[in-house]
């Protein structure tokens, strides 16, 4: 397919010249067609003739060519295509090698016939070839089906339909636009029309009037082609009139000041959700470290070891794939959990009221983890796939839209918070932790399985870590190197929050995420770490014991 | 936890023995420096008894490396600062011999240019940064990759001490410190070569860092600044001041309330810790032949830390037996189990802080008890400072 | 010395002898150092396997000169230092023939000095920045005219792209990269405030920020494309973010030339599909002598799921180059070797003919792939013929005069041709 041989490219060479010459008539008819306004109609036979032999062609055309029978159906036909083009811009198109013939390929690997949608029982999948499509054509494609939607489609369809036609105004779509307004009810969609119009007045009509009210109609509107049609008429250089000059600088202003205000607020949240993430690395460690004074070296591969459940997961449920995530929160708390016991019963215990070395050992068994994962799962990153429900963007407008996966990660964290402090606060498990981390002694002369407690905790924070993973496993990679990304950064946390205090851990990641966005632009991704890492160096040493000191004696 | 008085009285016992050690470690490394520099210099290559130039090289490295767990030894060791930012001052000193051995490639670099280094031709700098200035003269650099290293370690243990930021606070901030500098030296225009660093090296002092003489000659001043470090590490842990520092470590307010300003004695401490790794960091750039910013990564200093409690914290020699023990373990696991190696080191790790609190120092000290006690005790009681 | 010689010179005479006995015993020994741990390990561990594939295949087909092949594996864990000692290693105490080996920059630039010192022979297999060629390496990956030029030529006149977005990792490969497009770009007529330049750090994984200002930057216009120098770890989340942020092929591509089938098998590919690659060389290339090498691979690796990818097609171009240089050289001596590998040709996976040139570069094609959603890439675009590699970038002011060339009479990797000098020679 690749290199192709000579005699193939002249073929193909004879191919373009021959659908650019045919090309060549259908534009002479097209307006033709257009100025009746019947272009679906048109004589039946012929047409349907030809929209038959196109789909043949479609086959085994070159992109070029794909990317002109497909001009041509959209003027020989109408939504009647939506099933091609939405199967060809999916991917899905594929036809049979002997007869040319065309069918849908769905994900699930079905074969359906592509017009009516009924299953093909005659023809087997791996007989058919796929049909690929490219970038432009993909572009093109989604034009095309705009153009359909626009008048066919509901009220989303139509929405998105009307903010394509926005990027390319042409004479044609014009006329779309319009015929489109007509039967439109959508307060949105006619907003989005309305504005395609007034842009299209602005920069065509000869009345200065009429582009003056056209521009001021746009003021407000924060689709990026009206932004850029404005900027181009507040050009000296570019627009003549003064009045159109002026009444484009001024709705230009005014769309600025929203923009800015959009921006702001989006650099809040990017801070807040990068403190989610910081937050959720952290509270772990909150536990683990700042309860039971463990510098768990290895905190960051019980993420990890959470990220790879869910990679488990989603492997030994292929068919769940939607809910893998929300049945690998629990999977991964009970296996980063037992691993954190395991740790706790053969290691740290032994190594009591030594805090710093439980450094080295963990240390090792850091090591040793991130060399078992190599092992079990090879070297390589993994795919953890995102549901459908984690994908994409809540588009609040055209400049401000919040991603689902943070979103829901944002939210994620700050529910694992509430749970965690509940427990510390409101559970005997929560109370036996904190008489234990208090005074230890007196814990046990109380009663208290001081043993016991410590395993549960280390257990605890060890699971939450797990917990952090399968969120991580959204944003990052999923690979052996996953743990090591955050540990610096969760003890960075725990210190500057204050250790032993959850709500400082909450506090300072949120601090410290939304420091850092608000520095990104000015300095750059590197410097702003830097000077965060500097900030923190220069704080402690003002307040040795964090932003939330552990007060009384507990503390020493 | 014993009282101030016992406390001074077992350093003084332990004294003797530790005098012993010294006159041990010095003559077993001049020793091997002499036997090393002959077999490699003087017996043919092919004979059985000849030791090659890679053997020569690794065995420069093993010792850069014992002087920096020295250096670490000595604030952990014997004060109870956990530092897991040594790789900072090690990697300075590093980068200040690297810049003098850059500017000593002069023209030969591959555009050619007389003045600048290869990365700044490339970057189209057209002239030397401020801070580059005076490195093609040995003496300044050398004095650079000491002071910077030095100044550092004093204004941040200056703050850090006096404001009493102890234990694992300290740790996490040096560690923070290291990383900080990491992602700086990363950056390439700060004008160290990002992430290559410095590297393609030709001479040193006008002689090719190639030739085997230069290398046994590196190998042997290393051999003699980790002697020397050594006698005078020795020298100060037995003095008075070293033994204000053992008190420190066991009890830092008791030491504050006798009316010690223990700060300044932790500055000290810390600022003579760097400049011992700095100079490790100078001597290991021309025996490996690149520094880059990794040196500064924050997991290196904790494996210092590592090989100085395998070895046994509080005594000199446990470091550097710590540190040639784990780095040979390294060069061989890497050779013979490439793909389980890590298991090793790791198990190791575990293993040695699970069943030889005191490293291989308390180990021989409990062979010889009656001699030991004195030192090998250095590891239970730094736990005082450190919970 | 001279009794140094002469002992060498008695030894030599013994072995040759004994090597007449000896010969069904002796192997002819590859070295290869590639990180097996550390942040590397996730690209180099294949290689390494690529490399023992080929020495298992080698020897089927009856070794090398009548010996047989022996692959001699060090882990330099990630570590740069421990690259140039793990050099000194495989040559000096191993006394491998060849080296097979390096992944990044840094790793390569601290191996050179030691392999010129002790004239070893070392066949890199990535990607790289070029500026650079050093008699004793072969360079077998694309250097920055055989990846980025042509993408960046194939974007702005088959999809119309004004405006650029150059984004990279910090280090010298995405530097170079950029700092060659940036003129180039220039010299085309794009103005400066089309072109948007952007470095992030290694495994850089918050991409908000960079992903919504992109997005912005496309947003004015005109016709936008990210050539992106990402490396590695940080990718995943780069793309993620993109889709998240509703940033479609469609809209502004992105053509990356770090990103292979391999990185790609760590990303749910759906929501890429459409954004590209610049390589010179993709699985799904259907072609004879790649279907066999697939196959090849996956029996040897024992999962049919592991996919091929460009450094795997460098590391078989280097091995067969080597293996057919030292037939011809009837020798595995490394300046005999040196000498035969120029003007070898063997056979691309992708069809055509991989030539090593005078400056240790190869002529290769270059493709352009778009990102499908099963992980593979489908080619949109290729080279009329084969690239020449330029060891030295004609868009960079202190390299524009320098060439490399290997034969004789000019002998150098960094030859003047201004003022007829060769500098920076280490041997």
């Amino acid at each position: 397919m690749n290199v192709l041989p000579i005699s193939r490219l002249c073929l193909a060479l004879v191919l373009l010249l021959a659908s650019s010459l045919s090309l060549g008539q259908e534009q002479a008819e097209a307006p033709a067609a257009a100025e009746t306004e019947v272009a679906v109609q048109a004589p039946a036979e012929s047409s349907a003739e030809r929209v038959q032999t196109i789909l043949q062609q479609l086959a085994e055309a070159n992109y070029r060519e794909k990317a002109r029978l497909i001009t041509t159906l959209d003027q020989l036909s109408g939504k009647e295509m939506l099933p091609l083009y939405s199967a060809m811009l999916e991917g899905e198109l594929h036809y049979l090698p002997g007869d040319l013939s065309l069918y849908r390929v769905t994900e699930a690997g079905e074969v359906t016939s592509l017009f009516t949608q009924q299953a093909a029982a005659s023809v087997m999948a791996d007989e058919l070839e796929k049909i690929r499509v490219n970038n432009s054509l993909r572009k093109q494609l989604r034009e095309s089906i705009a153009r359909i939607q626009l008048l066919y489609g509901d009220k989303g369809e139509r929405e998105i339909a009307a903010a394509t036609l926005l990027d390319n105004m042409s004479d044609e779509s014009i006329a779309l636009l319009q015929k489109a307004r007509a039967s439109e009810q959508d307060v949105d969609v006619l907003g989005l029309l309305d504005a395609g119009i007034a842009m299209y007045t602005a920069t065509t009509s000869d009345s200065t009037a009429e582009r003056v009210s056209a521009v001021r109609s746009l003021s407000g509107r924060l689709e990026s082609p009206v932004r850029n049609l404005l900027t181009q008429l507040a050009d000296k250089e570019r627009e003549d009139d003064d009045a159109v000059r002026q009444a484009a600088a001024s709705a230009l202003k005014d769309i600025e000041g929203k923009i800015k205000f959009f921006e702001l607020t989006e650099t809040v949240f990017f801070g807040m959700s990068l403190g989610s993430v910081l937050l959720l690395a952290a509270i772990g460690l909150a536990i683990t470290f700042g309860v039971m004074g463990v510098i768990n070296m290895a905190h960051g591969e019980m993420i990890m070891l959470g990220a790879y459940t869910t990679y488990v997961v989603q492997l030994l449920l292929p068919q769940w794939l939607e809910l893998s995530v929300l049945i690998a929160i629990p999977a991964a708390f009970l296996v980063s959990g037992a691993v954190g016991v395991i740790i706790e019963r053969t290691v740290i215990r032994h190594l009591h009221g030594r805090a710093l070395e439980t450094l080295l050992a963990t240390f090792g068994i850091s090591l040793i983890l991130q060399q078992l994962v190599r092992t079990v799962f090879s070297p390589l990153n993994r795919q953890v796939a995102t549901p459908e429900w984690l994908s994409g963007s809540w588009v609040i407008n055209p400049v401000f839209s919040l991603t689902y996966n943070r979103l829901a990660i944002l939210i994620f964290a700050l529910v694992v918070f509430v749970a965690l402090l509940l427990i510390m606060k409101r559970t005997s498990l929560g109370l036996y932790v904190r008489a234990v981390s208090q005074n230890r002694d007196m814990a046990k002369a109380m009663g208290i399985k001081t043993e016991r407690v410590d395993m549960m905790t280390f257990g605890l924070g060890s699971g939450i870590a797990g917990v952090a993973g399968v969120a991580l496993s959204q944003l990052t990679n999923v690979g052996p190197n996953l743990g090591q990304s955050y540990i610096i950064d969760s003890f960075m946390v725990v210190v500057f929050g204050g250790v032993g205090n959850l709500f400082g851990t909450l506090v300072g990641a949120f601090s410290l995420g939304i420091a850092n966005k608000f520095l990104e632009p000015a300095t750059g991704a590197v410097l702003a770490n830097i000077l965060i890492l500097v900030f923190i160096i220069l704080f402690i040493q003002k307040r040795p014991k964090g932003l939330f000191p552990q007060k009384g004696r507990a503390a020493e | 936890m014993m009282s101030g008085n016992a406390l001074l009285e077992r350093g003084g016992m332990g004294a003797t023995f530790a005098a012993t050690t010294t006159r041990w470690v010095v003559g077993i490394l001049f020793v091997l420096t002499l036997l090393a520099s002959m077999a490699n210099l003087l017996i043919p290559q092919d004979s059985a008894l000849h030791v090659s130039t890679y053997t020569i090289t690794l065995l420069g490295k093993y010792l850069c490396y014992a002087l920096l767990a020295l250096a670490v030894d000595v604030v952990w060791g014997y004060c109870g600062v956990l530092s897991l930012g040594h790789a900072a001052f090690f990697a300075l000193g590093g980068y200040g011999m690297g810049m003098y051995l850059m500017r000593q490639i002069g023209d030969r670099g591959v555009y050619g240019n007389p003045e600048l280094p290869d990365f700044m031709v490339f970057l189209n700098w057209d002239a030397l940064p401020w801070y580059w200035f005076g490195m093609d003269q040995f003496w300044f650099a050398m004095l650079m990759a000491l002071l910077v290293p030095g100044l550092l370690a004093f204004v941040f243990g200056w703050l850090a001490f006096r404001s009493r930021v102890t234990g694992v606070y300290l740790s996490i901030m040096t560690q923070a410190l290291t990383y900080a500098l990491m992602l700086a030296f990363f950056r390439n225009e700060m004008g160290f070569g990002g992430n290559n660093g410095l590297t393609d090296f030709k001479d040193i002092l006008g002689f090719s860092l190639q030739s085997d003489n230069v290398r046994v000659v590196l190998f042997a001043t290393t051999a003699f600044m980790l002697a020397a470090a050594y006698v005078a590490s020795h020298f100060i842990m037995s003095s008075r001041f070293g033994r204000v520092i053992v008190s420190i470590r066991d009890s830092e307010a008791r030491t504050r309330f006798m009316g010690y300003r223990t700060e300044n004695y932790k500055v000290w401490l810390f600022v003579y810790s760097a400049l011992l790794a700095a100079v490790a960091g100078a001597l290991y750039v021309p025996q490996v032949g690149i520094i880059n910013p990794g040196e500064f990564s924050p997991i290196n200093s904790i494996e210092v830390v590592v090989w100085v409690a395998l070895g046994g914290r509080g005594t000199l020699y446990g470091a550097i037996i710590g540190a040639i023990l784990v780095n040979y373990a390294k060069t061989r696991f890497t050779a013979i189990l490439p793909d389980g190696w890590l298991f090793a080191l790791g198990a190791l790790f575990v293993l040695v802080t699970l069943f030889l609190p005191k490293g291989i120092a308390g180990l021989l000290a409990k062979i010889k008890p009656a001699k030991g006690s004195g030192n090998g005790d250095g590891g239970v009681a730094a736990e005082g400072a450190s919970s | 010395m001279i009794f140094k010689k002469t002992l060498m010179a008695g030894a030599l005479g013994v072995s040759l002898v004994a090597s007449m006995a000896l010969q069904a015993a002796e192997t002819i020994k590859v070295g290869v150092l590639h990180s097996l741990s550390g942040t590397m390990a996730i690209s180099e561990t294949t290689l390494k396997d690529t490399v023992l594939m080929m020495v298992e295949e080698q020897n089927k087909k009856g070794g090398l000169l009548g010996k047989k092949l022996e692959a001699v594996v060090v882990d330099p864990a990630s570590n740069w230092p421990l690259f140039a000692e793990k050099t000194r290693e495989l040559l000096t105490k191993e006394k491998v023939d060849v080296i097979f080996g390096c992944w990044t920059s840094v790793s390569r630039k601290s191996v050179l000095p030691v392999i010129e010192e002790l004239n070893g022979l070392m066949f890199y297999p990535v990607q790289y920045e070029g500026e650079e060629s050093s008699k004793n390496v072969f360079y077998t990956g694309a250097a920055p005219n055989q990846q980025a030029i042509p993408a960046v030529d194939y974007l702005m006149n088959d999809l119309g792209v004004k405006r650029w977005v150059l984004a990279g990792t910090d280090y010298v490969y995405p530097r170079t990269t950029n700092k060659i497009l940036e003129s180039y770009l220039k010299a085309k007529g794009v103005a400066d405030k089309d072109i948007m330049i952007n470095y992030t750090p290694f495994g850089h994984s918050d991409w908000q920020s960079i992903v919504s200002e992109i997005k912005k930057f496309g947003s004015e216009g005109k016709a936008t494309a990210v050539v992106s120098t990402i490396n590695g770890d940080a990718n995943v989340p780069f793309y993620k973010e993109l889709a998240n942020q509703g940033i479609s092929a469609e809209d502004i591509p992105v053509v990356a030339f770090s990103v292979g089938e391999e990185e790609l098998s760590g990303i749910d590919t759906g929501p890429l599909v459409g954004h590209m690659a610049a390589w010179n060389y993709f699985q799904s290339v259907d072609n004879k002598a790649n279907a066999a090498f697939i196959k090849q691979w996956h029996k040897f690796i024992g999962d049919k799921k592991r996919v091929t990818n460009d450094p795997m097609e460098a590391t078989y171009i280097g091995f067969e180059m080597w293996a057919k240089a030292v037939e011809k050289a009837g020798t595995t001596d490394v300046d005999k070797v040196e000498q035969a590998l120029i003007g070898i040709e063997v056979p691309n996976l992708t069809g055509g003919m991989a030539v090593m040139n005078k400056n240790h570069h190869l002529s290769k094609p270059v493709l352009i792939g778009e990102i499908q959603d099963d992980g593979q890439f489908e080619v949109v675009w290729e080279t009329d013929g084969v690239v020449p590699g330029d060891a030295w970038s004609d868009f960079l002011p202190g390299s524009k005069d320098l060439i490399a060339d290997w034969t004789k009479p000019i002998k150098c990797g960094n030859y003047n041709t201004k003022t007829k000098t060769c500098s920076g020679q280490n041997y």
